[in-house]
């Protein structure tokens, strides 16, 4: 029966993980090039050398720039169709022209044009959505975390409800109200969002109040809101830029979903959810049209998550050290 | 197991080195501690946080934190045996059976999702099939014998409905199930009440003369060591700098520092007047003086004190200081 | 001489209540958290504190900085009380009466460079302009025996002692006549606390502020406090002038308190009284007198009758039935 640390019997120790013993000559675990730079921190503490993720911030900075100059990298226009080159494998496969990189789509537009102004879309929203969502989120977070009592009740109550509703489907329902748009959009998506934040806040608020700076605030005659702006709200901002980068895939992929059920922008603008949509029938001939800009999002959700998960390891840390 | 008090060596730590290798630099927290516990006795280790105390008992009971700690020289003689060298699996039969381990705070130290019978089971299975009314038969043992009333009771209780003192006895019953002839209490009452403490002082001294096993104290409390300790060592910046019989180190402390310290503390009889302080701050471990490491704030400092670290002196049967000035010409 | 104390406590009680359920809510019972305390302070002078956890000090503590308000009885802040106050007269209050806590890392806002937050109390009660502000800053800073250049860190770049200076300095900000000390030394190193005490001892006659010192070592009260008050289980079981308390100790429970203060000397063997079993939920007080589960000279009539605090020698009061004369 292989016994754990527990099994013998000294109390548990808060500080230590795993007995270590005296390494002699410690081989190292299999250190690659890969390891360090897309998982900076499953190497061990010894190895500092590659802790910064580079290639998702390669990634990253990649789609930004894409975003932002589309009219000055784009090669087509992404709404122009040319009917005669209509699903033109891309360039190195067979049957695909240097003309159109990534090769075209039913309608013969150009598919890397799109997946470049789509990014835009993405990202556009993704800016949005956080913003609305996630401010929402941080001041009813730090409200009911703060305040207490019938508020916080109320606001939690609130927070349950908004988990417990079938978000995609009241987005549905949104577009069809309100009509489809980058709007409609960014109202659903944030409404997938507040709601976490709100919990997750709320709970970091709810320890912070109890720290003694907050008290000694209110002996020197610190009003609530005063509080919760000088002094609640300033230490819950890393926890906040955490939680925003790593749900910037959330509402990339919730864009990108909405977009694909018919319920986000409108064609012709390229998003990168409805280039899904648009290949869906074709996968089997013309897999290019759907998978590209699938990728596209994979990569740009990973990397998101991995400069995350980072950001987090980085800024929380000391956090607790504080 | 039942060692009798004698004086014979128990645990020999010769020159020990435990670091912290960190990107900016190597901590050196653990730098060169030499002392011996003998059987039946309290050796009490003082010194002020970051001096490495605590470390150097988590050195002895090699549960450093994984990663930038590693002892990287000296050696921990446990009855004349290097534990050093031992393999994990060898440590884990060592750890509690042979030596064994108290914390500062009841409140981490026991899960808080087992009860207390649990907890002692695991202590006492220890891996072998026992039957269940046996173990507990021996789990009630253990906490009657540190007096904790109506055991049966509280062995289907949770940690969280006891107090800390409650909580802290249990941890000792856990820690001392194993009957290990050296136990380590790292500020065991340092979270409890003043009364608590005192309680719990006189058990763990009523346990040590009931099963003549050694104990080193680690603390910062003055009044704690003159109460329990029969040996003193006073650690300063990762070494210890004095070290011997306690009424000796009361009454004639020799090394600057603890007089300093002893001095610094407010006393309960005595006149009412500023009390003594120690200017400066401790060196960096990461960046140690060559010479005494106490020389930045010593008031008796000379110019040999800043060129090399001093030499051990007997002052006494026991009794040693690292200090040039006491070392003489 | 009956110069009116800077601060009076009455009669005070605090009874915390416990509910189950969110709307409807029941009250499952009552913590007694304190339970009719009386005392005064006088004006530059030091008050002890002493008690063990659950003895109610805390709650007093907060009760006095108005973060709490009594269930019964009333302070009064140079005569006038201090609860229910708003608007101006609760901010004066707020200024006269200031608090420095216990855990030097948990005081200052991580967040905020040491001299904002110590020129908080002057922000928010507008008191002068910037440079003003600043100025008083650097001047606090030095009154703490540190450099006024340090006012642009952040907290964690100081030790544990310096923070406590910080803390120290942002109560000294509005002038206060009371600040509240919340075992200001226990969490710092033992040679870090005696350059605090000293700092504090200065201060005081400095600048003549007052101290409600809530401390368990009684050796530091010894040093610091002119008057104890010693608390259990939210009742004042003594309380007097510190040297009559240290020459002649009276109530069971100060004495076992006595006992255990471990001198730093060893072999000297006081007479020692130690206290068997734990301390009794607050939820459900003993009967009578409260110490009487755990009182060496229990009689019959502590567990039915409560002892009232009474005068042994002038100034000096026991509430315990061995001294009651009756």
């Amino acid at each position: 029966m292989p016994m754990s640390t527990r099994a013998s019997g000294w109390p548990s120790v808060a500080i230590i993980e795993r007995p270590s013993s005296i390494e002699p000559a410690r081989k190292p675990p299999r250190y690659t090039v890969w390891r360090a730079l897309l998982w900076p921190r499953r190497q061990g503490a010894q190895r500092r050398t590659a802790r910064v993720p580079w290639v998702p911030i390669a990634i990253i900075a990649t789609i930004v720039v894409m975003a932002v100059f589309a009219p000055l990298l784009a090669p087509h226009s992404p709404i122009d169709q040319t009917l005669r080159d209509k699903l033109l494998p891309p360039a190195w496969m067979g049957g695909g022209s240097d003309k159109y990189l990534l090769g075209t789509d039913a309608f013969g537009r150009d598919i890397l044009s799109r997946l470049i102004y789509g990014a835009r879309v993405s990202l556009l929203v993704a800016l949005l959505a956080l913003t609305v969502g996630g401010g929402v989120g941080l001041a009813v977070g730090i409200v009911a975390g703060y305040v207490g009592g019938r508020v916080d009740s109320l606001l939690m109550r609130l927070v349950d409800a908004a988990f417990t509703f079938p978000a995609i489907l009241f987005a549905l329902l949104l577009a069809v109200t309100m009509g489809q748009g980058l709007g409609t959009l960014v109202i659903a998506v944030s409404l997938l969002l507040w709601a976490s934040f709100a919990r997750v806040i709320r709970g970091e608020v709810l320890s912070l109040r109890q720290r003694d700076f907050v008290a000694l605030a209110r002996v020197r005659g610190c009003s609530a809101p005063r509080i919760m702006l000088t002094h609640i709200l300033p230490n819950v901002l890393n926890t906040f830029m955490v939680l925003v980068t790593l749900n910037i895939g959330v509402v990339v992929i919730a864009e990108a979903t909405l977009s694909f059920l018919g319920a986000g922008i409108p064609p012709p603008t390229p998003t990168w959810g409805l280039m899904i949509s648009e290949g869906r029938g074709r996968i089997a001939d013309a897999w290019w049209v759907a998978l590209i800009p699938g990728l596209a999002i994979t990569l740009l959700v990973l990397s998101v998550n991995l400069f995350g998960d980072w950001l987090r390891d980085r800024l929380d840390p000391r956090l607790r050290q504080l | 197991m039942t060692p009798a008090p004698s004086g014979e060596t128990i645990l020999e730590v010769r020159d020990l080195h435990t670091h912290f290798f960190l990107r900016r630099g190597v901590v050196r927290a653990v730098d060169g501690v030499s002392f011996s516990l003998r059987r039946g006795e309290v050796l009490g280790l003082v010194g002020e946080s970051g001096c490495g105390k605590s470390l150097t008992a988590l050195s002895l009971m090699r549960l450093l934190p994984k990663g930038s700690a590693r002892t990287i020289k000296g050696e921990v003689l446990l009855d004349g045996d290097n534990i050093l060298d031992r393999t994990p699996d060898e440590m884990r039969a060592i750890r509690g059976r042979r030596i064994s381990m108290v914390l500062q705070d009841p409140q981490t130290s026991l899960n808080p999702v087992f009860t207390i019978g649990e907890q002692l089971r695991e202590a006492i299975v220890r891996g072998y099939r026992r039957a269940r009314s046996e173990v507990m038969k021996l789990a009630a043992a253990a906490l009657r014998r540190v007096e904790i009333a109506a055991p049966e009771q509280r062995l289907g209780q949770y940690p969280h409905q006891m107090s800390g003192g409650m909580k802290q006895r249990v941890v000792g019953a856990i820690a001392i199930s194993g009957a290990p002839g050296v136990l380590i209490a790292d500020e065991p009452t340092t979270a409890l009440d003043v009364t608590i403490q005192l309680q719990y002082l006189k058990l763990l001294k009523r346990l040590q003369a009931d099963t003549g096993m050694a104990i080193l104290f680690i603390t910062h409390d003055f009044g704690v060591v003159g109460r329990m300790c029969d040996r003193v060592a006073v650690m300063y910046a990762g070494r210890i700098v004095e070290c011997g019989p306690v009424q000796q180190i009361f009454e004639a402390p020799q090394h600057p520092y603890t007089r300093a310290l002893i001095a610094s503390v407010p006393k309960m009889t005595g006149p009412i007047g500023r009390l003594t302080t120690i200017e400066g701050q401790p060196p960096s471990l990461m960046d140690l003086p060559k010479g005494c490491r106490f020389a930045s704030r010593c008031p008796q400092v000379e110019a040999r004190c800043l060129d090399a670290y001093p030499v051990t002196v007997r002052v006494g049967d026991q009794h040693t200081v690292d200090c040039w000035k006491v070392a003489g010409s | 001489m009956t110069a009116e104390p800077l601060l009076r406590v009455e009669g005070v009680r605090k009874h915390f209540a416990l509910t189950k359920g969110i709307l409807f809510s029941r009250t499952l019972g009552h913590i007694k958290a304190v339970d009719d305390i009386s005392f005064e302070i006088r004006a530059g002078e030091t008050l002890g504190l002493v008690g063990e956890s659950g003895c109610g000090k805390t709650t007093t503590s907060r009760m006095i900085l108005n973060l709490e308000e009594p269930t019964e009885g009333r302070i009064l802040l140079e005569g006038t009380p201090i609860h229910g106050l708003q608007g101006a007269a609760l901010a004066a209050y707020r200024a006269k009466v200031q608090a420095v806590f216990q855990d030097p890392w948990s005081s200052l806002n991580p967040r905020m460079t040491v001299g904002r937050s110590i020129a908080e109390a002057l922000i928010v009660n507008r008191s002068g302009d910037r440079a003003q502000i600043e100025a008083r800053v650097h001047e606090l800073l030095q009154q703490v025996g540190l450099r006024p250049d340090q006012a642009q860190h952040y907290p964690h770049e100081f030790s544990g002692g310096q923070r406590q200076r910080v803390a120290l300095a942002a109560a000294l900000a509005s002038h206060p006549r009371l600040i509240v000390l919340d075992e200001p030394v226990s969490a710092l190193d033992v040679s870090i606390r005696a350059q605090m005490m000293n700092l504090l001892k200065d201060i005081q006659t400095q600048h003549d502020v007052a101290y409600l010192l809530v401390a368990h070592d009684l050796a530091t009260v010894r040093h610091m406090a002119d008057h104890v008050v010693v608390m259990y289980l939210g009742k004042v079981v003594e309380q007097a002038p510190t040297v009559a308390l240290f020459e002649d100790v009276r109530h069971p429970y100060t004495r076992a308190l006595f006992s255990a203060v471990l001198v730093a000397w060893p072999g000297r063997q006081q007479e020692e009284s130690v206290l068997a079993g734990e301390v009794p939920s607050p939820l459900a007080p003993p009967s009578g007198c409260r110490f009487h589960t755990r009182c060496p000279h229990a009689m019959p009539r502590c567990s039915r009758e409560e002892p009232m605090l009474r005068d042994v020698t002038p100034g000096h009061a026991v509430a315990c039935h061995l001294f009651d004369g009756g």
